[in-house]
């Protein structure tokens, strides 16, 4: 059972959205609440599912658990493991999936198709963080494009198809080159096995590329073209554009995919790939990084001040807080890395909740402006609260989750870099200024728009979407030790081995100059 | 002697006599009214022919003192021809007889052109290749021009007679020099002149003028401007036709003459193609943007899909040409789902080519447009599909070769790609009112468009077993 257990997990929502194609005819109402409920159903049970891989899954243990291992074409394999690293990702998914199918309750159009494609999606991004062979990584993460392209493109907003497009095309653009690398480390190394490259030496030496020395050679060309790839996935400034575009136009669900999870794909491929595989061309680049997430911070939340649609708001404030999240990865020490997973987990509910927000006036008014709303708290009290407690634990209140990894990021940045601690710490007080200040123009006030005077409060389904999202929130800003323990080991060794490997390095370096 | 040397040529010989008989045949009894039982009949021979060629083929034998090989290669690209070919005129014959463009002479005429491949993938010396280069240009010319009354079809025709002509004078003119500088037509005499010490610049200049016009038949920029008319101007039926079969016979015999002639020296050619094979890959991505006729697309996406196989035989290594193989056979399949799909686009029972006539196609035929979708996204070799396989063979051939540069430039070229497929998903799928396209009831057409679709789906698991006949071709072609 054990052998298999990854791979039932990952493609039971693949087995249902195949049931669904082949087996679910007709456009009527039936038809409609059919799929839907074969979609909360699956996904529902893919939770379950992943909680016996939680249960059965040792923390102490810092290598692969889980693992199956197949040979496949052209000297590839299928190979699939979770470790402390990954586990919380493959979580992460599992308990949002059946919240995102939930909240799309009120589909109408095209409703089959619509949860064939979320639960595709899915099976892509638990592959995404399970799998353990370069290509067959390549092709789950490359592969959740064409979902969340339809997704966008078909039960999008107005301006839909231009998001589409630009989102596909950007991310293919970043992600290509990495492809590249992949079949450079693929020749050099000769496996595609991810925890063997994880300990082969990329050649490090000083080398000339169209006239332009590189420092760490072929170790920084290749973590370059990973970079492009998780970079924009992250996405990190200055190459965030596509996110605001994709989240507006992207139906409810779309963004609370696209925020909770999608967005966590760079930062594990950071995590998996760039420390472990190029520790020296990530310390090469390390200043650059650590300044562009600064930057990142700064920027985009004196951006998501200004922005008069509530959703891009929140994309702007999404890319501001994966800014302290690539800082506390390169800051490459144990609370840097710590914070960053637990940033990256806790915004995802955070983020996938404020989504979710959005989408409750949004299903009610069809407008996402911020100047259309107003005093919302005399008419929906419920939402209110729910809204107050999310804009709290983005602005990174203690005793929310939110708190927990910006703290931890910004302590583990502080060790290495005062100066973007303190830039990036400025930041704090601006996400606590663009949240609250949003949050007063559409709750707080007077009601005075007309159309806003017959609006109803949130119905139990939308309450009972919220509450697994407060009670996590909650949990883990109250006691972080849950995920500390079971990220904790790994992260341990990873942090050890990054350090192993740059001494060598500069072991090796010091060798050659006294040569 | 002799005996030996017929045995080992049977396949063709057989089929030569095949479009005789048919030939005799048809003029005696029904003219065209036997036509669509003779396709039928010709695309059976076809895949008689190519199973038996796969089955029973073994180690490398040469007839006429090394004129004709018969090796691991050939056999591959031979099934690959046949077996492409007979898709193709099964698909067509419904199409052509609606519209009464099914003459007798189309079966035959591509029986011919399958002989002429089949000798080009074959030769072993430069008289055999421009033997079977012509014997298949010729047919081609005349079935481009099907149509005699369409002004489209005979000027297709007449540009793909005028340019070919060209390309077939530059490659004689190559050859000739060749002949002059290594004193022989024969490939095993050229490599020899080629490959030990100083070789005559002449030769490479014969090399240069030879791959000029190989490079006209794989429709590679910048001799590619024929395809996009041609294309255009043909019937459906016979473009489905240039897009697959001639391309794998062009593709095997450029393999064919740079590896066998002139192995030796991969690095005077490789340049040669490296450039090639960056400027189709570009120019296929860019030029098919603009385009709103669907046939037109698809010849500009086949210059590309060229420039991507071109990337595998610039390598010089027997990885390279497993992996343009691996391509050119994913390519043919992907190409002959897209057709059949194509020749099923119909309003008021006139054949449709204008992308925007594609609007909700989905709502219209669900079953359709995904298998559409996946045959689009595998084109653009965006993983899970098969195109990915495809085009992860050719970059790691790339780069095992030393041409990073090539690799980078490919996928860069393959996102710019990406775009006019996603194109016709976008009209398929996001459009907003319908654009009533006749619902095709063509069985055959259904059939080819869904299994082409799920191979790509399905083929991700060992690619059919591609991989170790296309190995185990590469290594009778490359020592």
């Amino acid at each position: 059972m054990n052998e298999l257990l990854l791979t039932l997990l990952t493609f039971i929502p693949t087995g249902a959205a195949v049931i669904l194609a082949v087996f679910l005819r007709g456009d009527d109402a039936a038809a409609n609440r059919n799929a839907k409920w074969v979609a909360l159903s699956t996904t529902t049970i893919t939770f379950l599912v992943s909680l016996f891989v939680l249960a059965g899954f040792d923390p102490s243990d810092t290598g692969m658990q889980f693992v199956e291992d197949y040979t496949w074409l052209m000297g590839l394999n299928y190979k699939m493991g979770v470790d402390g690293i990954s586990i919380l990702f493959v979580m992460l998914t599992t308990f949002m999936m059946p919240l995102v199918i939930w909240s799309s309750w009120d589909v109408t159009h095209r409703v089959k198709e619509y949860m064939i494609a979320f639960l595709l999606l899915e099976t892509l991004m638990l592959g995404v963080f399970m799998a353990l062979d370069l290509i067959l990584f390549y092709m789950f993460f490359e592969a959740g494009l064409i979902p969340m392209f339809l997704i966008i493109g078909i039960w999008g907003g107005k301006n839909r198809i231009y998001a589409s497009f630009k989102f596909f095309l950007y991310t293919l653009l970043g992600s290509v080159l990495m492809l590249v690398a992949m079949v450079a480390m693929y020749s050099q190394a000769g496996t595609t096995d991810i925890v063997a490259l994880s300990e082969f030496n990329f050649g490090s030496e000083t080398m000339s590329v169209l006239g332009i020395t590189v420092v760490g050679g072929m170790q920084t060309l290749m973590f370059l073209a990973f970079f492009a790839s998780f970079a924009v996935k992250m996405p990190m400034w200055p190459v965030h554009t596509w996110l605001p575009d994709a989240h507006v136009q992207a139906p409810t669900a779309g963004s609370v995919v696209l925020a909770a999870i999608l967005l966590k794909m760079g930062g594990y491929g950071f995590l998996r790939f760039s420390l472990p595989m190029f520790p020296i061309g990530a310390e090469v680049l390390t200043p650059l990084i650590l300044w562009m997430s600064a930057i990142a911070i700064v920027y985009t939340s004196l951006v998501a001040l200004v922005q008069e649609d509530m959703k891009k708001l929140i994309a702007y404030s999404s890319v501001a807080h994966m800014g302290y999240v690539t800082m506390g990865i390169f800051a490459a020490n144990q609370q840097g890395i710590d914070g960053a997973i637990f940033q990256m987990i806790s915004h995802g509910f955070i983020s996938g909740a404020l989504f979710l927000c959005v989408g409750v006036i949004y299903d009610r008014m069809h407008t996402r402006e911020i100047d259309a709303y107003g005093g919302l708290v005399n008419r929906m009290p419920a939402y209110a609260l729910i809204f107050m407690f999310f804009t709290m634990a983005n602005v990174g209140l203690p005793g929310t989750s939110g708190f927990v990894g910006e703290f931890l990021t910004l302590m583990g940045i502080f060790k290495v870099n005062t100066w973007v601690a303190l830039v990036a710490t400025s930041g704090v007080i601006l996400s606590a200024a663009y949240a609250l200040w949003l949050y007063r123009r559409v709750v707080l006030g007077d009601l005075i728009k007309e159309s806003l005077k017959t609006i109803s409060d949130m119905t139990a389904r939308e309450k009972w979407i919220f509450a697994p999202l407060v009670a996590m929130t909650l949990i883990l800003g109250v006691a972080p030790w849950l995920v500390l323990d079971i990220i904790g080991p790994s992260v341990e060794n990873l942090v050890s081995n990054y350090q192993t490997a740059l001494d060598h390095g500069a072991a090796a370096a010091g060798q050659a100059v006294s040569h | 002697m002799i005996q030996a040397d017929l045995n080992i040529i049977l396949p063709e010989i057989l089929l030569s006599v095949y479009a005789m008989v048919a030939l005799v045949a048809a003029v005696y009894t029904g003219k065209d009214k036997i036509a669509p039982m003779l396709t039928w009949l010709t695309a059976a021979a076809f895949v008689l022919i190519g199973v038996w060629i796969g089955m029973s083929g073994e180690g490398t034998n040469s007839a006429f003192d090394g004129m004709f090989t018969d090796d691991a290669f050939s056999r591959f690209a031979k099934v690959a021809i046949l077996l492409s070919a007979a898709a193709v005129l099964v698909m067509g014959q419904e199409y052509m007889q609606r519209r009464g463009m099914l003459r007798f002479e189309y079966p035959i005429l591509v029986t011919l052109a399958v002989v002429g491949m089949m000798m080009m993938v074959s030769a072993g010396d430069l008289m055999a290749l421009y033997m079977g280069l012509e014997l298949q240009s010729l047919a081609l010319y005349v079935v481009a021009s099907m149509r005699r009354d369409s002004v489209k079809s005979t000027e297709a025709g007449m540009k793909y007679f005028v340019l070919g002509a060209l390309s077939s004078g530059l490659l004689l003119y190559g050859a000739s020099l060749v002949y002059g500088f290594a004193g022989t037509t024969k490939f095993a005499g050229i490599i020899e002149a080629a490959g030990h010490g100083q070789t005559p610049l002449g030769l490479l200049f014969g090399l240069t003028f030879v791959t000029a016009g190989l490079a006209f038949k794989v429709s590679a920029v910048p001799f590619h401007m024929w395809t996009p008319d041609v294309y255009e101007g043909a019937p459906t039926p016979i473009t489905a036709f240039f897009a697959t079969a001639p391309k794998i016979a062009a593709m095997g015999l450029f393999a064919r003459v740079l590896h066998d002639a002139f192995g030796g020296v991969v690095g005077d050619w490789q340049q040669i193609l490296a450039l090639l094979s960056v400027l189709s890959m570009f120019l296929g991505a860019v030029a098919a943007i603009g385009q709103t006729n669907i046939k037109r697309l698809m010849a500009y996406s086949s210059i590309a899909h060229m420039g991507y196989a071109l990337m595998g035989l610039a390598a010089g290594t027997a990885f390279g040409v497993e992996a343009m193989l691996v391509y050119m056979a994913i390519y043919v399949t992907m190409n002959i789902g897209t057709f059949a799909f194509i020749l099923s686009m119909e309003k008021d029972g006139q054949p449709v080519v204008d992308i925007a006539s594609l609007n909700m196609f989905s709502r219209r035929d669900p079953v359709k447009a995904l298998a559409v979708l996946l045959l689009m996204f595998s084109l653009a070799g965006v993983p899970p599909l098969v195109g990915f396989f495809g085009k992860f063979y050719v970059l790691r051939a790339a780069y095992d070769a030393g041409l990073a540069w090539l690799a980078v430039m490919g996928v860069i070229a393959s996102v710019i790609g990406a775009y006019y497929y996603l194109r016709i998903v976008y009209y398929m799928y996001f459009g907003e009112e319908n654009d009533d396209l006749d619902k095709n009831r063509a069985p055959v057409l259904h059939v080819f468009l869904v299994v082409a679709a799920a191979m790509m789906l399905l083929g991700i698991v060992n690619l059919f077993g591609v991989e170790g006949a296309a190995q185990a071709a590469s290594m009778a072609l490359v020592k």
